[in-house]
């Protein structure tokens, strides 16, 4: 990719001496460089387990936490970026690989993620003893979990969809491996990747909130930022300090967005394979700003030096006339083997998790845990179905207005993002102010932060309805239920499917933190799997939160099989309009 | 062989076959000899699965051949070699880089150095009449541009041998005259250094137009059937009798044999059914009968006049000679008294006569609905029928053929199908005589 973010600029002429664009931006970059490395030095402080992290509930230290919580953030996006570049390359690349990579990934993006910092914490606090960092790793770990399995499989999919007739030219032009990955398969898999990346980090700032105020053994850890903010001011009962969480928290999701995403965005609109007449290009104001900078083509010569200092060193030496070019090691029988051996050892696997859990909790829980899934099940579906019945109507009805879209899209995609878990004390409030059924009204909060995918999906599904079909419909009298059934359902159906799938899968694990809610000392537990995995972590019992997480992860797999593929595939084979 | 040197490309016996999935091997190319000179163009031309398009990427090294020599100046070839580049019928950019950029890929591959690489990128793409678009990226050039994109990028390369995989077929016809006009001026008058052009092309009269020799593939399997040398002198003059000649000459070698007329024997069912539609078979026999044909025309006045590319056509002829109403003989086409009462019938006559063809004629067709009568619910799904196809077929080519039958099939009105559900059925009236037919149209009704 270096070599395509800025035309070549190695000399360094006038044309490099500071503008009065870099006037402006220096100032910027030096604060954020500031500001980073001082976070960055607060979070490997001395720390052993039972110390007391104090959080002030004082507005002012805001700013501060919410830059805790940004660095943890940002730690746990570059981790999953890394990360997704290294499994899904193997994945795509290596036959064999694949052959385990993908069902395993399959596996993890099921886990409902606070399952994930339960089980992981205790492992990273020994890796760091006498240090905070080794908490901070915990949370990092949970955002990552959050992240990467999407961003993964986006990225997987575009390696495998990388057009032939470009793998040819690769071939053709004697590319190296090296050379494929940056000018051919990163910049292919670029807005997939990055549109990922967004609603990673999208739904990342609710596990970032979740994560801060870590359970061990017991003992509640509160790594400084919003989320530990939240904890103590729910402890505490202190109703303004949360207004003042959920204000700063705005402010943060907007500044993420302005200084990375939008430039982001905007830069990588130049990898779309095709783009379509009469889309909107994205634009940034800082990336205009930064593109007028002598700054940055003083920068951008670095990754074009790296690159010019890459190419002799991995380039390939030999030609098709070499005897070593084609190197074939295919064996029929070992494909074979391969299967098998790993057939034998998930079979192990499942013996020795089956052993254990006997052993530890016995079957009768086992199947209590499977009626708990149910009870979230049902909730689930019935939430997502009441979602659907409220948004769709209200999404269609605007997208049909370009104009109320335009302002309504960016409103509905801050929302998604904004963390629903910071609203539920007011919900603990008013079940408790008008003492209603726990069981039916903790249900909401589920879907409360999820809903708003269904909501934008829909909006952009109705908004790139073809206009000659309203046309058509209006023509022909098509009106009411009619109207409904033969064009707008039909229509948006592949966006509403995209919005609910990923409601689907927030609703699940927000189960954890909406089916077991608190305010001061007061708890209430609505009956589900969310509450019982909950649960167990306070209390610290691992192999009922095992239990648990493995029962939620064998849910979210059959839904995601028997409901979501499918109707994904008939959206995309038949309703898709091209 | 005289002298090796002189051999820029060398073939022998190459064979190529896919490996089905029932580990049967479809061949696609077999025992195929051919030889590249220093200084000639030569293009390949054949049916669309002949194999051409294969052969082509086994010469760049892109895949190998199973069987037989490939040497490119007495050296066998076991992937892309250096002196031999490429230009793709997609145009096949990077969109995200530049022109200048697209056209130094290959260079940087090589490691050249910043300086030569740009000097030698900008100067290809000035010779290829691009100069003043180096920093635009392809998106913002039109199809013609863009190919000459690919040309400066394959050319920049200095090869040896230049392979084309039909390299104008994506464009306009007087996009792609000029640039081959352009690449023929740049070949004469000794400004690339490229050696030799081997060009894989689906129109004949281009193919004439360019080449030194036209090398006609056969299919299933694909080899070289038949070479046409063509003597004249650049520039070539179309309306010449030579050239027309020539033309007419490959028109009635590419026609000759698998068109036979439908005879007693039914095709086997593996057939590879030409890609035409009822309608356009409707109107190439519409036009035959038109008083300027009378029942009988020269191919390419009748490419002409149906504004059909070759390869089209040929599928068209193909289809129209399998179902009993046309016959090719020597370059024309001639329409038979079945075509001739197909012509002058009514819609409903036409259907009934074009399914009394389709199930004496073509086997699929008529298995397929012999298997539907037999069944009780009258009902089956497109995977069996895949599955059997793909005995013969590749998995792409099966569906094709499948797709293309069942195209027939609903216009004769001897099965429906279902695409939501990919199931085969007998047509309503068939099954319960007459009836409730209408009752999923009647629906729509209801609800207004």
């Amino acid at each position: 990719m270096p070599r395509t973010i800025i035309p070549a600029a190695v000399s360094f002429g006038p044309a490099l001496r500071p503008n009065v664009w870099d006037l402006a931006v220096l100032p910027l970059v030096l604060a954020i460089l500031w500001v980073l490395a001082f976070g960055g030095a607060q979070m490997a402080t001395p720390y052993n387990i039972g110390d007391p992290l104090s959080i002030t509930l004082d507005p002012e230290a805001l700013p501060y936490y919410l830059l805790r919580s940004f660095l943890r953030m940002a730690a746990g996006l570059l981790v999953s970026l890394v990360f997704t570049l290294v499994y899904a390359t193997l994945a795509a690349k290596s036959r064999y690989a694949e052959k385990i990579l993908i069902p395993v990934l399959d596996v993890l993006q099921s886990i409902p993620i606070l399952g994930f910092l339960s089980i992981t914490v205790t492992g990273f606090i020994a890796l760091f003893p006498g240090n905070l960092l080794g908490v901070e790793c915990a949370s990092i770990f949970a955002i990552f979990t959050s992240q990467a399995w999407n961003m993964t499989f986006s990225f997987y999919a575009s390696l495998r969809t990388v057009p032939h007739d470009l793998h040819e030219v690769a071939d053709m032009f004697h590319l190296s491996v090296w050379q494929r990955f940056w000018q051919l398969e990163l910049p292919f898999a670029a807005p997939g990747l990055i549109w990922n990346m967004m609603m990673s980090v999208s739904g990342g700032w609710f596990f970032v909130v979740a994560s801060e105020a870590i359970t061990v053994n017991g003992q509640t850890i509160t790594l400084p930022g919003i989320g530990s903010y939240i904890a103590m001011a729910i402890s505490e009962r202190n109703l303004p300090a949360i207004g003042w969480a959920i204000l700063t928290m705005l402010i943060g999701i907007i500044i993420y967005d302005q200084l990375f995403f939008r430039p982001l965005v905007a830069w990588a609109d130049k990898f779309k394979f095709e783009s379509l007449p009469g889309e909107e290009v994205p634009t940034s104001w800082l990336l205009d700003t930064l593109q007028r900078t002598r700054l940055l083509r003083v920068f951008s010569a670095v990754p074009v030096l790296l690159w010019e200092w890459s190419l002799p060193v991995f380039r390939k030496r030999f030609d098709g006339l070499a005897a070593t070019d084609r190197l074939n090691f295919r064996l029929p029988w070992f494909d074979r083997v391969w299967t098998l051996f790993l057939l034998g050892i998930a079979a192990y696997a499942v013996y020795r998790i089956g052993e254990y859990v006997q052993a530890e909790v016995g079957l009768d829980e086992v199947l209590h845990v499977f009626v708990l899934g149910l009870a979230t099940a049902v909730r689930v579906i019935v939430l997502i179905a009441i979602a659907a019945l409220i948004w769709v109507p209200i999404g269609v009805w605007i997208g049909f207005r370009p104009k109320l879209a335009q302002a309504v899209q960016p409103i509905a995609q801050f929302m998604a993002a904004f963390p629903a878990n910071l609203m539920f004390p007011v919900a603990v409030i008013l079940i408790l102010h008008f003492n209603a059924s726990v069981e039916i009204w903790t249900s909401p909060l589920m879907i409360l932060g999820t809903q708003w995918y269904i909501l934008f999906n829909v909006i952009s599904g109705a908004m790139s309805m073809p206009s000659d079909f309203r046309s058509v419909a209006d023509n022909f009298g098509l009106k009411g239920w009619l109207r409904w059934k033969r064009l707008i359902l039909p229509g948006i159906f592949p966006s509403f499917v995209t919005g609910a799938i990923t409601a689907s899968g927030g609703s699940w694990n927000a189960s954890i933190v909406s089916e077991m809610v608190s305010w001061g000392d007061t708890t209430l537990m609505a009956t589900g799997i969310g509450s019982y995995i909950a649960d167990n972590t306070q209390k610290g019992d691992f192999p009922r939160i095992a239990l648990g997480v493995a029962v939620m992860c064998c849910y979210v797999m059959l839904f995601n099989r028997q409901i979501w593929r499918r109707m994904y595939r008939l959206a995309e084979e038949r309703l898709r309009i091209d | 062989m005289t002298d090796d040197n002189e051999l820029l490309i060398d073939l022998e016996g190459v064979r190529k076959f896919f490996r089905a999935p029932d580990h049967s091997d479809r061949v696609v190319l077999e025992d195929v000899n051919f030889q590249l000179k220093q200084g000639e163009i030569v293009a390949l031309l054949g049916k669309s699965g002949s194999g051409k398009s294969t052969l082509l990427r086994i010469i760049a090294g892109l895949i190998d051949a199973n069987g037989g020599k490939v040497l490119y100046r007495g050296k066998s070839i076991s992937g892309p070699v250096h002196g031999v580049s490429m230009v793709f019928q997609s145009f096949a950019l990077f969109p995200w880089l530049t022109v200048q950029q697209n056209v130094e890929l290959g260079l940087e591959a090589l490691a050249v150095p910043a300086a030569e690489r740009e000097e030698r990128a900008l100067e290809a793409i000035d010779v290829i009449g691009l100069g003043g678009f180096e920093s635009a990226y392809p998106r913002e050039l039109s199809g013609g541009m863009r190919q000459r994109v690919g040309f400066a990028r394959a050319l920049v390369m200095r090869p040896d041998v230049l392979l084309m995989d039909e390299p104008f077929s994506a464009l306009d016809v007087l996009t792609a005259e000029t640039l081959s006009a352009d690449l023929l001026e740049l070949w004469q008058e000794r400004k690339i250094p490229t050696k030799g052009i081997l060009f894989v092309s689906h129109n004949i009269e281009e193919a004439v137009a360019m080449s030194d020799r036209v090398l006609i593939f056969s299919s299933d399997p694909g080899r070289v059937k038949a070479e046409v040398p063509v003597p004249l002198a650049h520039p070539r003059d179309k309306d010449l009798p030579a050239f027309k000649a020539i033309v007419d000459q490959v028109y009635a070698i590419m026609t000759q044999r698998p068109l036979r007329p439908a005879g007693a024997e039914a095709l086997s069912l593996g057939y590879r059914l030409p890609s035409a539609t009822p309608h356009k078979i409707e109107g190439m026999i519409e036009t035959l009968i038109e008083p300027q044909f009378d029942g009988k025309a020269d191919l390419p006045a009748l490419a002409d006049e149906l504004q059909l590319p070759d390869d089209a056509l040929f599928h068209l002829l193909e289809a129209g000679a399998l179902l009993g109403f046309i016959r090719v003989d020597e370059g024309d086409a001639i329409l038979l008294p079945l075509g001739r009462t197909f012509a002058e019938a009514e819609t409903t006559e036409r259907k009934e006569l074009f399914a009394e063809q389709l199930m004496s004629h073509i086997s699929l067709a008529s298995h397929i609905r012999h298997v539907l009568d037999e069944r009780r619910d009258h009902r089956a799904p497109e995977g069996r029928f895949i599955q059997e196809l793909e005995d013969f077929l590749s998995d792409d080519e099966a569906e094709r053929v499948l797709e293309q039958v069942i195209a027939w099939g609903r216009y004769a009105e001897i099965f429906d199908y279902d695409y939501t559900s990919g199931v085969l059925s007998l047509p309503e009236e068939d099954e319960e005589e007459r009836g409730d037919g209408e009752a999923s149209s009647g629906e729509d009704a209801a609800a207004e």
